[in-house]
């Protein structure tokens, strides 16, 4: 709360301590760390850029037209020994170099958001070898489907370092908003058409993101993260997700399957298993997520089984509406998934 | 002080007082000021219920999950169960604290208000060209409320699905989970559709027909002008707000699916048509304050208006260009960029008329005797935090800004930079103005004083830093941010914005108290206490029904401040005759030029 008390007293005050927050604003201030404020993305630096430059425009501004108020205000206040106010209905000249000076600092933005735009907004050239992930969302949770790879997973897409990527974003029910702030978007995704995203990641390492637009009970809870890995990780990654599951061993996890097999099946797939439906997301390598529930549970056992017991107390309104499981049945559950590594 | 004078030519008045029976002159009255006054109240406490709307979300967002204090048991199971907020409920409360803001209290409050009170005192007639339609204005607009209120009570709750209601998830109960609440969100905004159309109607044609004599258009005051344009404006954007959300009603309850992809239906159709409605509705709650502000700010400055007639062109102006900007509120949509670019072009040309006034506004203060009497304050801080508004503005309209800043909380700060900094301070400068001519009676103007400096600080206490928490990550719209580890850096800053929010409201309630003692006991109210030299100032305080005596004449422009020909007093009304004034050479063009003879009004 200090921090907080102290930025109080900078805030109680007039235009300098407007200009401090400002400040303050500008640099990100404080360690936020999926903040646009650190790009890792070619994407997100373009968008970082333009932000600083209009950012010292408008504090340009800013400076001047509050700066001219005040100083009227105390100026010309009505004191008792003044004489009349002055009359005079305008000033040709002056309006007309009032019009000018805005239209022209306009114009100085205008240019390298124009030019930005063509380049966030359109396929890059070298697109045709981008990777591919379509994303699909859905009431909360995200699919992703590399086409060219085969592999179908949720919530975490996984993306080579240095590598252009196209993502193609559609919905299966509202509108979503993808967005990962330090690589990119945000995008809004519909039902029945496709938007696009293009970046680059441009370093290693797990970013976090969510769904912006607001999309029903539980959009707060609509997480997702992206793990940029070198190629090398990144190729180990795919060969592991294309294979199918295995089949388990251990008897505990076997009652798992079977389970599995008759309340599971109807919404998940699990490839390798007669379980294909795609109503919620793919489930053939969970274990091998860093997360579940769309990014808003570690992947731990333990959370695996508040998730089994009770789905709609961890994210009230979802699709996942089964009959209450017993303990025993949570348990063979929660050990059949751990094989799904 | 000179006498006002107003035995200039006129018909005389036969029906002025003849007595009504209580329900005809306070509950269905016709007449203008009476409409203009329940609009007011009714708005002011709609106002209040949005506020108490957003205590609760602030709540929410400051300790989530924790039971709300005070009033936590007071809400059904199936809103707060033991007082911990359900996010459904949460979602209702974001959905209806912007609805009731945006169409019940703010937009009524400029226009249901000052548009009925004053267009008719200050063009010099005795009421509104219709006046039954007119009534007909204030009870839709209140049925309206009423069934916008009744969604907290049906099953399911209240509407769920945004203010903006966006498609499908509006149009489809299954994906919010709220269905008569939601039918009765598109039922309410129809009426209230009517209730505007009919005063729009209303306002044009008296503004066109029943002007005084010698009222020429550039002799209105720009309070007149600006209402003229909204009303313009809200006769053609409002009927397309109405289409769109009988559309919506016909997917949620026939089966239709205009919005619904399942059925061939287009999502984004309904963003086209809300935001088309959507963005000259912007303008709908800032020209009418631009109006307001105007006024105090010349009679506050003693001086005429800087740039009379840039003024009015500059509202129409922005009036125009509001209609071509609506794809800026989608941007993220997948838009092509030349479209995109097109939309970006005309949005920051608008910035160009908005800085022309403002600057105006300063040209006014300058070299000005500024008298820091409340609505005055209020005037000058709507300038200062409209500025700001329109900065953070640029960076929406600067398309791959916006890529990083849409629905984050740094659109909600800038919401209410212009419509809180904006619109609602010219509200209150409006207020603290014209509640004299409205009650007889006088609000404290040292309690008006405490009011305008607590709510200057608090508000920017609660809103400057959300442009931080918007910049850092946070979404709009999520009910629990704490289990993003990201956001939870921006705690404690959330925590502060909701104890300013709270600052905030309580400060309201200091307004309420001053107007409710200075409608019952306050000091009475000459008829010009401000020396102002609009007409509605030269009718006695409170205005009698009909208005006026003899009809007045017009001789001047409204802002005749401190006239060199003028010596004993600072002011120049508008229906004083000329023999008063020599007629000088050389009068600069602009407000309303001094002619001997008064001209002919339409």
């Amino acid at each position: 709360m200090a921090r907080i008390d102290q930025r109080a007293l900078k805030r109680v005050g007039l235009g300098g301590a407007l200009l401090v927050v400002l400040a303050l604003t500008l640099t990100g201030c404080g360690p936020e760390p999926q903040s646009a404020m650190l790009p890792a993305s070619d994407f997100a630096q373009a968008l970082q850029d333009l932000f600083s430059n209009i950012f010292w425009w408008a504090v340009g501004v800013f400076v001047v037209v509050e700066g001219a108020l005040i100083y009227a205000l105390v100026k010309f206040r009505d004191r008792p020994e003044n004489e009349e106010a002055a009359q005079f209905h305008g000033h040709t000249l002056l309006e007309i170099a009032w019009t000018l000076a805005p239209a022209l600092i306009l114009v100085a933005i205008f240019i390298p958001t124009a030019q930005l735009i063509f380049q966030v907004d359109q396929p890059p050239e070298n697109a045709d070898e981008a990777v591919q992930v379509q994303v699909v969302g859905n009431q909360w949770w995200w699919r992703f489907n590399y086409p060219e790879l085969g592999i179908t997973t949720a919530n975490e897409m996984h993306l080579p370092v240095d590598r252009q990527v196209e993502l193609e974003l559609t919905s299966n029910d509202v509108i979503h908003s993808y967005w990962v702030p330090r690589l990119g978007g945000k995008r809004d995704v519909f039902p029945g058409r496709n938007t696009y995203l293009w970046f680059t990641p441009d370093s290693t390492g797990t970013y976090v993101g969510a769904c912006a637009e607001y999309c029903g009970t539980s959009h707060a809870l609509m997480k997702t993260r992206v793990v940029v890995q070198d190629s090398a990780d990144f190729q180990q990654w795919v060969e592991r997700q294309k294979q199918p599951a295995e089949a388990p061993t251990d008897s505990l996890a076997q009652a798992g399957r079977d389970v599995f097999m008759r309340v599971c099946i109807a919404c998940h797939t699990v490839e390798g298993t007669p379980a294909q439906s795609e109503i919620g997301p793919a489930l053939t390598h969970v274990d091998s997520r860093q997360t579940i529930a769309a990014g808003i549970l570690e992947n731990t056992p333990e959370n695996m089984a508040r998730w089994l017991r009770n789905p709609q107390q961890v994210k009230p309104g979802n699709k996942m509406q089964i009959p209450q499981l017993s303990e025993d049945q949570i348990e063979a559950l929660v050990a059949y998934m751990e094989t799904l590594d | 002080m000179a006498t006002v004078t107003t035995e200039a030519a006129g018909t005389p008045v036969t029906d002025v007082e003849h007595e009504q029976s209580f329900l005809r002159k306070y509950v269905f009255s016709t007449d203008h000021k009476v409409i203009g006054v329940q609009f007011l109240i009714t708005s002011l406490l709609f106002l209040l219920f949005g506020g108490l709307l957003a205590l609760l979300i602030r709540w929410q967002i400051a300790a989530p999950g924790e039971p709300i204090p005070l009033i936590g048991g007071l809400f059904p199971e199936a809103m707060a169960p033991s007082g911990i907020m359900l996010p459904e409920f949460y979602n209702s409360l974001v959905t209806m604290h912007g609805t009731f803001m945006v169409f019940f209290a703010i937009m009524p409050l400029l226009v249901g208000v000052f548009a009925n009170f004053l267009i008719p005192l200050q063009i010099g007639a005795r009421d509104m060209a219709f006046p039954r339609l007119n009534m007909a204005s204030f009870w839709l607009a209140f049925a309206a409320g009423l069934i916008m209120l009744a969604g907290f009570l049906v099953e399911g709750g209240a509407a769920g699905a945004g203010w903006t209601s966006y498609a499908p998830l509006s149009a489809n109960p299954e994906y919010t989970g709220v269905s008569l609440g939601q039918q009765l969100w598109c039922v309410s905004l129809v009426v209230l559709g009517l209730s505007s159309i009919a005063g729009s109607v209303n306002y044009i044609t008296t503004v066109i027909n029943n002007r005084a004599e010698g009222m020429t258009w550039f002799r209105l005051p720009l309070s007149v002008w600006s209402l003229f344009i909204t009303a313009i404006l809200a006769l053609l954007a409002l009927p397309i707000l109405s289409g769109a959300v009988i559309m919506l009603l016909f997917d949620q309850t026939l089966g239709t699916q205009f919005f619904l992809q399942s059925g061939g239906g287009q999502p984004l159709l309904w963003q086209h048509l809300f935001w088309f409605f959507g963005h000259p509705e912007v303008y709908i709650l800032i020209l009418p304050a631009m109006g307001i502000a105007s006024e105090v700010i010349a009679n506050g400055s003693r001086k005429p208006i800087f740039g009379y007639k840039s003024m009015v062109f500059a509202m129409v102006a922005i009036s125009f260009l509001g209609f071509i900007v609506w794809g800026h509120h989608m941007f993220q949509s997948g838009m092509n960029p030349t479209l995109g670019t097109s939309f970006m072009i005309s949005t920051l040309v608008i910035a160009v008329p908005s800085a022309i006034k403002t600057f105006n506004w300063m040209g006014t203060m300058w070299r000005g005797n500024i008298q820091l009497r409340t609505s005055n304050l209020f005037g000058i801080g709507f300038v200062m935090l409209f500025v700001i508004g329109g900065l953070s503005g640029i960076y929406m309209a600067s398309t791959p800004v916006d890529v990083y800043i849409h629905d984050t909380y740094y659109i909600v700060a800038h919401i209410h930079y212009v419509l809180f900094g904006g619109s609602l301070f010219a509200i209150f400068a409006g207020i603290y103005y014209w509640f004299p001519k409205m009650f007889g009676r006088m609000m404290s103007e040292t309690v008006g004083k405490i009011h305008f400096a607590l709510t200057f600080v608090f508000f920017n206490l609660a809103f400057l830093p959300m442009h931080e928490v918007g910049l850092g990550g946070m979404m709009r719209r999520i009910y629990d941010a704490s289990n993003y580890q990201y956001l939870q850096d921006m705690q404690g800053l959330n925590e502060f914005i909701s104890w300013s929010a709270l600052g905030l409201f309580l400060v309201g309630l200091i307004f309420a108290g001053n107007f409710i003692y200075g409608m019952l006991w306050g000091e009475e109210a000459e008829a010009n206490p401000w020396n102002a030299n609009t007409l509605e100032w030269q009718t006695p305080s409170p205005a009698k029904h009909g208005n006026w005596v003899t009809l007045p004449t017009v001789y001047h422009g409204a802002y005749e401040y401190s006239h060199p020909e003028v010596s004993d007093k600072d002011w120049l009304a508008q229906n004083e005759r000329p023999e008063v004034v020599t007629p000088y050479e050389g009068e600069p063009e602009g407000a309303g030029s001094t002619d001997v003879a008064p001209a002919g009004a339409g």
